[in-house]
């Protein structure tokens, strides 16, 4: 066999340049495989990365019951979430980490002459450890401060930087609509966070925003318990308190697992489909090969006669010219993902948070795939060549 | 021992038959050298071509050794073209990208002969021919002389008993032929059967046995020696064995 490969070797060697154009469809056939793909994983780890944040072990109770499951929509609230229910949750739930009920709005957000729009959270001290908030300066919302409603803000990075550029606004007051809060923190930058820049954030007291939002219901509660197991019996628990205070089942409860993997499979057969539309490329490699192999054959009519001269069979002649086929397949397949990795590893420097690494599947799949491409695409020829009558052959007609 | 028995090779063209070979019944024994002389069309290629098994008669029988052979399988076909036979041709048929010790190594690959004793035997059959010097050129480093003595290197490397030389000369001057056709002589000395096409007189003349061909039929045998034309030759037609 290392002979065939020897012997195919040298006769690609002859056509260089036609070989090396057929070599070029395949290696970015399969370039564009690993770097398709390598982009797919890239944004599944992206979205990951942004459930992270919130954590594996974090029940979300959201006003509204959606049939179908999933996510409820805005709109679909039936029966307010209170902060009462929140607390009642809390309650229920003595062994939870944190617990935080969320209020989410925009507004404009001043400070003397200068105003920029924000995302006004209103929520608890609780949120702090949910999100992994960190403190640049001061200190979070107050603890237990469920319902009085403080005038108080912790203000974003960006936020304070644009509202305070070059002084602490620690202790100084920020209008929001008509309230005057009192800024008591600075969080350090944090950047996106499940779509959501926390840097451009207003965080104020839960009770404080449903007052400033005019809202009587919650948009979230935030359970977050000491570990991932918990959270069978604690969705269990907070079903059964709120469908007692309630009288009815007008809540959905949502755990990150089930988004992130009702997101990881969209982006899953949004990978497949990609890497899909790449092997096209692959099969439009293989015709090149297929037509750099009915050439060669073409040309080497004489060679041929030859070789069934000096007693190789149809099979041996099939062979050789398979090997000239999987050479190039095989040649540019391994250029190709090296290709493709050397290009995923330049997205990866570009943009640091997506971490667009290759699978080993689709490398071996673009790799599998190419070489197939290559076999299929030179069976013809080797199978034309193989049936060469030598005699013609060898007179070339 | 070759033994043709009737043997036709016809082919169709534009409805019409046309016979290469028409009945041709020949022996030729062991170790003879044989030339077969003709006008052009005649069917000299042709008779080679079917005794070296690159064709098939259309009918009639072929021995080889002994063994019927005009209708084995194509990997029984193969195996016995390589092991029985070698051929010479006026081109020389090198493989331009080779050099003269794969070009010579060739037969030996489809054998499945190890590569250390390949490059042992392709080495020595290029010594036999006076070419060890050269196993490293290329066909286009070397004259035509030197390429049919690799070509003659390869035919012989797997020790056929049966060589098949379609106008080994034709392609060469006088003295580079002279050189061929002693290497050829010798091998048939050996006890190498040797069958020579040819259109030169002082090639055939050197044969043990001259075959006149004309319309795909021997139409005359005569001993080298005898042959002073090829017109008188083909005058002559003496058909009987």
């Amino acid at each position: 066999m290392t002979d065939a490969f020897g012997f195919a070797a040298a006769a690609l060697s002859t056509q260089r340049r036609r070989t090396l154009l057929s070599l070029l469809g395949v290696t970015i056939g399969v370039a564009a495989v690993v770097l398709l793909t390598a982009l797919g994983e890239g944004a599944r780890g992206f979205v990951a990365a942004q459930f992270e944040g919130i954590g594996a072990n974090v029940l979300a109770v959201a006003p509204g019951r959606v049939k179908t499951g999933g996510v409820p929509a805005f709109g679909h609230t039936t029966t307010d979430l209170s902060i009462a229910d929140a607390v009642a949750l809390r309650r229920a739930l003595p062994h939870a980490r944190a617990a935080a009920p969320l209020v989410v709005g925009v507004d404009e957000v001043a400070h003397g002459a200068r105003a920029r729009s924000a995302m006004l959270l209103g929520t608890t001290a609780d949120m702090r450890t949910i999100r992994g908030l960190e403190l640049a300066s001061g200190a979070f919302l107050p603890e237990g401060d469920w319902d009085r409603g403080a005038n108080v803000a912790v203000l974003g990075a960006r936020t304070a930087a644009e509202l305070f550029p070059g002084t602490s606004p620690l202790g100084a007051q920020v209008r929001v609509g008509d309230w005057r809060l009192r800024v008591v923190g600075v969080l350090r930058p944090r950047g996106l966070h499940m779509g959501a820049d926390l840097d451009e954030a207003v965080f104020v007291p839960v009770a404080t925003a449903m007052r400033m939002l005019d809202r009587r219901s919650l948009f979230r509660v935030l359970l977050m318990l000491r570990s991932p197991d918990e959270l069978e019996a604690a969705r269990a628990t907070a079903d059964r308190l709120l469908v007692e205070r309630h009288g009815r089942e007008d809540f959905t409860l949502i755990t990150p697992d089930a988004i992130v993997a009702a997101l990881q499979g969209i982006l899953t057969v949004l990978t497949l489909a990609l890497a899909g539309i790449a092997a096209i490329s692959l099969c439009v490699a293989g015709v090149g090969i297929m037509n750099v192999m009915l050439v060669s054959v073409s040309e080497r009519r004489a060679e041929i006669g030859l070789l069934k001269a000096v007693g190789a069979g149809r099979g041996q002649v099939v062979r050789l010219f398979l090997v000239e086929a999987a050479l190039i397949a095989g040649a540019g397949g391994v250029l190709g993902a090296a290709l493709g990795w050397a290009l995923a590893g330049a997205v990866r420097g570009l943009f640091p948070q997506f971490p667009a690494e290759p699978p080993a599947w689709a490398v071996g799949a673009a790799l599998s795939v190419s070489l197939l491409v290559g076999l299929a695409a030179g069976a013809w020829p080797a199978r034309a060549a193989a049936r060469l009558d030598p005699v013609a052959a060898l007179a070339r007609r | 021992m070759i033994r043709l028995v009737d043997v036709w090779r016809s082919y169709s063209l534009g409805g019409q038959e046309l016979h290469a070979l028409a009945g041709v019944t020949e022996d030729v024994l062991d170790g003879e050298h044989v030339a077969v002389m003709g006008p052009s069309g005649s069917g000299k290629s042709t008779l080679l071509n079917v005794i070296g098994l690159l064709d098939r008669p259309t009918r009639g029988r072929y021995e080889l050794d002994g063994r019927e052979v005009s209708d084995l399988d194509d990997a029984e076909l193969s195996r016995v073209r390589r092991d029985r036979v070698g051929h010479v041709f006026q081109a020389y048929h090198l493989v331009a990208r080779l050099d003269a010790q794969r070009n010579v190594e060739l037969p030996m690959l489809f054998a499945g002969v190890p590569r250390a004793e390949r490059h042992e035997r392709a080495r020595a059959a290029l010594a036999e021919v006076g070419l060890a010097k050269r196993s490293g050129h290329r066909p286009s480093e070397l004259s035509g002389g030197e390429r049919q003595r690799v070509a003659i290197a390869r035919a012989t490397v797997l020790r056929p008993t049966v060589i098949l030389a379609d106008e080994p000369t034709g392609n060469l001057d006088r003295a580079a032929g002279q050189q061929v056709l002693e290497l050829l002589e010798r091998l048939n000395h050996g006890g190498t059967t040797l069958m020579v096409v040819t259109h030169d007189l002082d090639v055939a003349r050197r044969a043990r046995r001259v075959l006149i061909l004309e319309d795909g039929r021997v139409v005359n045998r005569l001993a080298g020696h005898e042959l002073k034309s090829l017109a008188e030759a083909l005058a002559a037609k003496r058909v009987e064995p």
